[in-house]
């Protein structure tokens, strides 16, 4: 590895200069991406009302529709009780141990994401035993075998290794953690720190990038998908309030 | 593999589950290709006649379209996830094993050629993410399975994220005729719903005749004059039903219980010619077009006769276009009187006469019948009845249990809003796909067969014209008469007594309300 010539001490390694290239260019992609598909599903009309039956006639109660699919899976609950537990436990263990990350983020701990601290530890096992039970479900049972294809496989595996290598610096191979929440901080204010050459460390950061820059263009796309799916977003009140589109407007011109 | 399926456990054991989920038996049903559309029908409804030769650019063109003008399928080809919660909850899979009836399966068979044409991965890596390019296999395969889905929307009561492959087989269906590849069940109707006003193809003459020789019949029977009107210009209320209620079992009997409860009700009403059918077949090829044109139909008959009020027979999609796209497609109707829903449905119609007391009902009269309640698929998630969230669930129960005294539900996983379908539905009415209609009731027939064993049920009653003609088909097959399927206002009209009719003494002969059997 060269580190820059003229200041070996405080110099920058070339993989920091190149994962730091990674989460800029990971960040774009994300951002813009995601963005950009959302902005898709936003401006793709919905011409006709097809809630599923029976649905809220209001518009609060889209809005608790809504958050009992997103925080409590209740479509998937009323369909299979393992995928819904084995989804719940690795949606909402990463949730916490996402939260828990912001510290890397942040120059003072936020006192609600220092409360969060231990639970995220508990939350990786929940990610993967969640995980995990999806995997073992994906390979065993013969319809969800059918279904998949090898990238389905591949995306669990990813998030098992973030998983997996994030947790092993916490539990078994410790990485100067200091010295990423310096690199991190830099990256925010546009400047280059040094990264722990540690491996596990590269492993696990590396993978996110990855993650990250496939977002928009996978499946990970049924996060924002949910919120623009009109058989759960719309309100039941089509007799009362006329439903037109403007493309199908123009048919009656 | 059942033993990670918590459907498979929990509950009481029966001899036999409704939704047991059966070994995969792959290409079970590949070959089954129902007939394909005559160029004429095509035509008809503004679609190429045959296969065009640029068919695959044009099919292309169109998913790129469709993802454009339709929500629901840009957001629903990208979102799903292979969770699998889906696999097992379609009839047809549950009835065949075949695993591409399973509805994520189904949905892929668009999604891996939208993946191949429109995304990064598919262009680039589409093995890794099961992209396919769109080839004549392709579109056969397509051809055959997309018409083997009864859009009952059961698989998305189940998605996490509602991915519904209803909307993804209309819009299948909608490429196909885009590139000249209907089929001909669907196509031959709608053209003729749009020219002749009915999918039977009736004229306005044989309807009157209809009409009068079964005003004859009410009059035998009861003595009275209950009018079954037509083209009656002034009527308050324009009855829109499906076109099977002129001619087939048991269908004919709700009409006749319609007329029933509007001349109790001291309502003028009409039928009209222009507009004898409430099925509207446009739904089911995904066309918005031409579910407009026939939805049009209506308001112009609306217009015509200078009604206040619509009310919609028992027909299940019907009901689903009336209920939820009617407005849409055809309003606003602010020319009818805005203190009754627009339009509504019989249901609610006489659901409001019995609250109000205005119906005597001798329920004696059905006391030969054990009866069960199947919701049809489009009532139950495709719409909506009384004002209220599950009123399509509630009215047609208490309507039931208002002029029957033995009323039993079948499995609570079976009904309301994870009712099975019939199997059908969604233009799949046809006899070329009788193996598949037969084995899609299977679950169906297997929840009846419980109560029957449990609760002596003995028939089932239902408001959807589709639902009627297929159990009339299919029931013999699994060891119940052809007439256990009952139409609700059959039994209504044969509770109800009427203002001045004369009431026998002696228990009243057994109406035989199923004495003919005409194909819808």
């Amino acid at each position: 590895m060269s580190s820059v010539p003229d200041s070996p001490k405080e110099g920058i390694d070339v993989t920091a200069v190149l994962y730091a290239f990674l989460f800029y260019l990971a960040t774009l992609l994300l951002v813009v991406g995601t963005g950009m598909k959302i902005r898709r599903y936003a401006k793709a009309p919905a011409p006709l009302k097809i809630p599923t039956m029976p649905a809220p006639r209001s518009q609060g109660g889209v809005y608790f529709r809504m958050f009992r699919e997103v925080v409590l899976f209740e479509s998937l609950f009323k369909s299979n009780k393992w995928i819904w537990l084995f989804g719940y436990l690795f949606h909402f263990g990463m949730l916490v141990v996402l939260l828990r990350h912001i510290r890397y983020f942040t120059f003072d701990v936020w006192w609600w994401v220092q409360i969060i601290q231990p639970f995220g530890v508990y939350a990786s096992f929940a990610m993967t035993i969640g995980l995990a039970g999806l995997l073992v479900r994906r390979i065993v049972v013969n319809r969800i075998r059918y279904i998949s294809s090898p990238s389905d496989y591949l995306m669990l595996i990813l998030l098992m290794g973030i998983t997996g290598s994030g947790m092993m610096m916490k539990f078994v191979n410790h990485t100067d953690i200091i010295m990423v929440k310096g690199f991190f901080l830099g990256l925010m204010r546009f400047q280059i720190n040094e990264l722990p050459m540690s491996p596990v460390l590269l492993v696990h950061l590396g993978s996110v990038v990855f993650l990250m820059i496939i977002f928009p263009i996978s499946k990970l796309l049924h996060g924002p998908g949910i919120f623009f799916s009109p058989t759960r977003n719309q309100i039941d009140n089509s007799r009362e309030k006329r439903h037109i589109v403007p493309w199908a407007k123009k048919l009656e011109e | 593999m059942a033993s990670l399926d918590i459907n498979a456990e929990g509950g009481p054991k029966f001899v036999a589950d409704p939704l047991a989920v059966p070994q995969l038996k792959c290409g079970a049903m590949e070959d089954l290709e129902s007939y394909v559309a005559h160029p004429k029908h095509n035509t008809d409804l503004g679609f190429p006649g045959e296969l065009i030769d640029n068919w695959q650019e044009v099919a292309i063109a169109k998913i790129g379209e469709l993802a454009e003008k339709n929500r629901a399928f840009q957001v629903y080809l990208d979102s799903c996830v292979k969770c699998g919660a889906c696999t097992d909850k379609c009839h047809y899979f549950l009835g065949t094993g075949d695993p591409k009836n399973m509805p994520v399966a189904r949905q892929d068979l668009l999604r891996s050629v939208y993946r191949r044409y429109y995304t990064f991965a598919g262009k680039y890596f589409p093995k890794l993410v099961g992209a396919r390019d769109l080839t004549k296999e392709v579109l056969d395969e397509w051809y055959n399975y997309y018409h083997q889905c009864s859009q009952c929307r059961r698989c998305s009561v189940f998605c996490p994220y509602g991915i519904d492959t209803a909307e993804i087989s209309m819009a299948a269906r909608d490429i196909m005729n885009s590139v000249g590849k209907g089929q001909k069940y669907c196509n031959e109707i709608i053209a003729k719903a749009s020219t002749v006003g009915n999918n039977l193809g009736l004229n306005p003459k044989a309807l009157r005749a209809t009409l009068e020789d079964l005003e004859e019949d009410l009059e035998d029977e009861t003595g009275l004059s209950v009018r079954i009107p037509l083209d009656e210009t002034g009527a308050d209320v324009l009855l829109i039903t499906p076109s099977a209620d002129f001619f087939a079992e048991p269908h004919i009997d709700g009409l006749l219980g319609y007329a029933k409860v509007f001349h109790e009700a001291g309502v003028s009403w009409t039928v009209s010619s222009y507009a004898s059918e409430a099925a509207n077949f446009g739904m089911f090829i995904g066309s918005y077009e031409n579910m407009r044109t026939l939805s049009l139909r209506i308001r112009q008959a609306a217009e015509d006769l200078g009604v206040k009020r619509i009310v919609f027979g028992e027909c299940g999609h019907a009901w689903r276009v009336a209920y939820s796209f009617l407005n849409t497609l055809a309003g606003p109707f602010d020319f009818l009187d805005q203190n009754y829903p627009i339009p509504q449905h019989i249901m609610e119609f006489t659901h409001d006469m019995i609250q109000k007391g205005e119906l005597n009902f001798d329920k004696s009269k059905n006391d030969e019948f054990r009866l069960t309640y199947h919701d049809s698929c489009n009532v139950a998630r495709g719409s909506g009845m009384g004002g209220y969230e599950g009123g399509q669930f509630d009215l047609p129960r208490e309507v039931l249990k208002a002029c029957c005294n033995n009323y039993f539900d079948m499995d609570r996983d079976t009904i309301k809003e994870s009712t099975l379908c019939c199997g059908g539905g969604g233009g799949l009415l046809t006899d070329e796909l009788m193996d598949l209609r037969t084995k899609g009731a299977s679950p169906r027939m297997t929840a009846m067969k419980q109560v029957t064993e449990d609760h002596g049920v003995t028939h089932m009653a239902a408001i959807c014209a589709i639902c009627k003609t297929q159990f009339s088909k299919v029931m013999p097959k699994f060891g119940y008469e052809m007439d256990s399927i009952l139409s609700v206002h059959q039994l209504v009209g044969n509770a109800l007594i009427l203002t001045g009719q004369e009431i026998e003494e002696d228990p009243a002969p057994e109406r035989d309300g199923v004495a003919t059997e005409v194909n819808s």
